[in-house]
């Protein structure tokens, strides 16, 4: 089965690349551009069938590896 | 003093860290490829700058989970001496050895250029060849420096004296002026609860010997030569 999970910087994480992101968008006339978060996606397959243990699985790889849960969320989407 | 430096793919600051243990100890530092689960016998074990694994998903994440790591983690908690410079100190918060994060510069820029440093606790086995309070210049090289940790947790670093070196002018005043990365109260590196974990983005032994155009950096390692010594 596939699943995408969803990295995301902690709210009050200071994210240099989403502000220069929005400048940027603001450089191109994209006015009324709030704030920009950047994050990542990581699409993963999985040999796993059931929908729970894929879930329970890829929570502990994102606790263990794929996100630094000091600084980052993460968000787990599975894909059937 | 027996120092074992643990060699990543993309580590580039082992050598030059072997030359200043060399220098310092007069023995020559045992080198530990990453792939490796068994650490010689060591007083003190360092993990040198780079860019481990390419810095892929974080820097210094995917360091944190060599095979050799599990052996670095088990002698820091039983109190072996442990030096992470730049990449390694990536490294340590990414093993939870040390607490935190090395979030992007705030500007977003590569800096690689000498900074001065504050000496913040001259009473670890890493700096006790420095006075209190002095101001070293020690050069930087990083892209992720930018130290980040909860207002509890920097407020626990201060009041234990974990803090040991914090970016400053030539004064010893820590402004944002002097601030390359943007890091939380100009934090530089700090010690594990212990003080036998040390963590700095700073380079000391790209400044230990004249040759190099400073020794402000060979302190450190004579420090910890005398301390570890025999």
């Amino acid at each position: 089965m596939k699943a995408r999970v969803h990295i995301t910087l902690k709210p009050g994480v200071l994210d240099p690349q989403g502000k220069a992101i929005r400048q940027a968008l603001g450089h191109l006339g994209f006015g009324g551009v709030g704030d920009v978060r950047q994050g990542k996606v990581l699409d993963l397959e999985i040999e796993e069938t059931d929908p729970e243990a894929a879930r329970r699985q890829i929570e502990s790889m994102c606790r263990q590896l794929l996100a630094n849960t000091v600084i980052e969320d993460y968000a787990i989407e599975i894909q059937t | 003093m027996r120092a074992a430096v643990v060699v990543f793919p993309g580590s580039n600051c082992d050598r030059d860290v072997e030359v200043a243990l060399r220098q310092s100890t007069g023995r020559e530092p045992d080198r530990i490829w990453h792939g490796d689960s068994k650490l010689p016998d060591a007083d003190l074990i360092v993990l040198p700058g780079g860019f481990s694994y390419g810095d892929y998903l974080r820097s210094g994440a995917l360091a944190a989970h060599s095979p050799i790591i599990r052996e670095v983690i088990a002698r820091a908690r039983a109190g072996v001496p442990v030096l992470g410079i730049c990449n390694g100190f990536q490294i340590l918060v990414e093993t939870g050895l040390l607490p935190g994060a090395l979030l992007r510069n705030a500007d977003l820029r590569f800096v690689c250029r000498d900074v001065h440093l504050s000496v913040e606790n001259a009473q670890t086995f890493f700096t006790s060849h420095y006075e209190a309070g002095a101001v070293v210049r020690i050069p930087v090289a990083h892209h992720d420096g930018n130290y980040f940790a909860d207002a509890a947790t920097l407020d626990e670093l201060e009041s234990e004296n974990r803090i040991a070196f914090r970016y400053c002018g030539s004064d010893g005043a820590a402004t944002p002026a002097a601030n390359p990365n943007g890091s939380a109260r100009n934090i530089a590196g700090i010690f594990n609860s212990e003080k036998t974990v040390l963590g700095m983005m700073p380079h000391p032994e790209r400044l230990a010997d004249p040759a190099l155009g400073g020794t402000d950096g060979s302190a450190l390692f004579h420090g910890l030569t005398a301390a570890l010594s025999g």
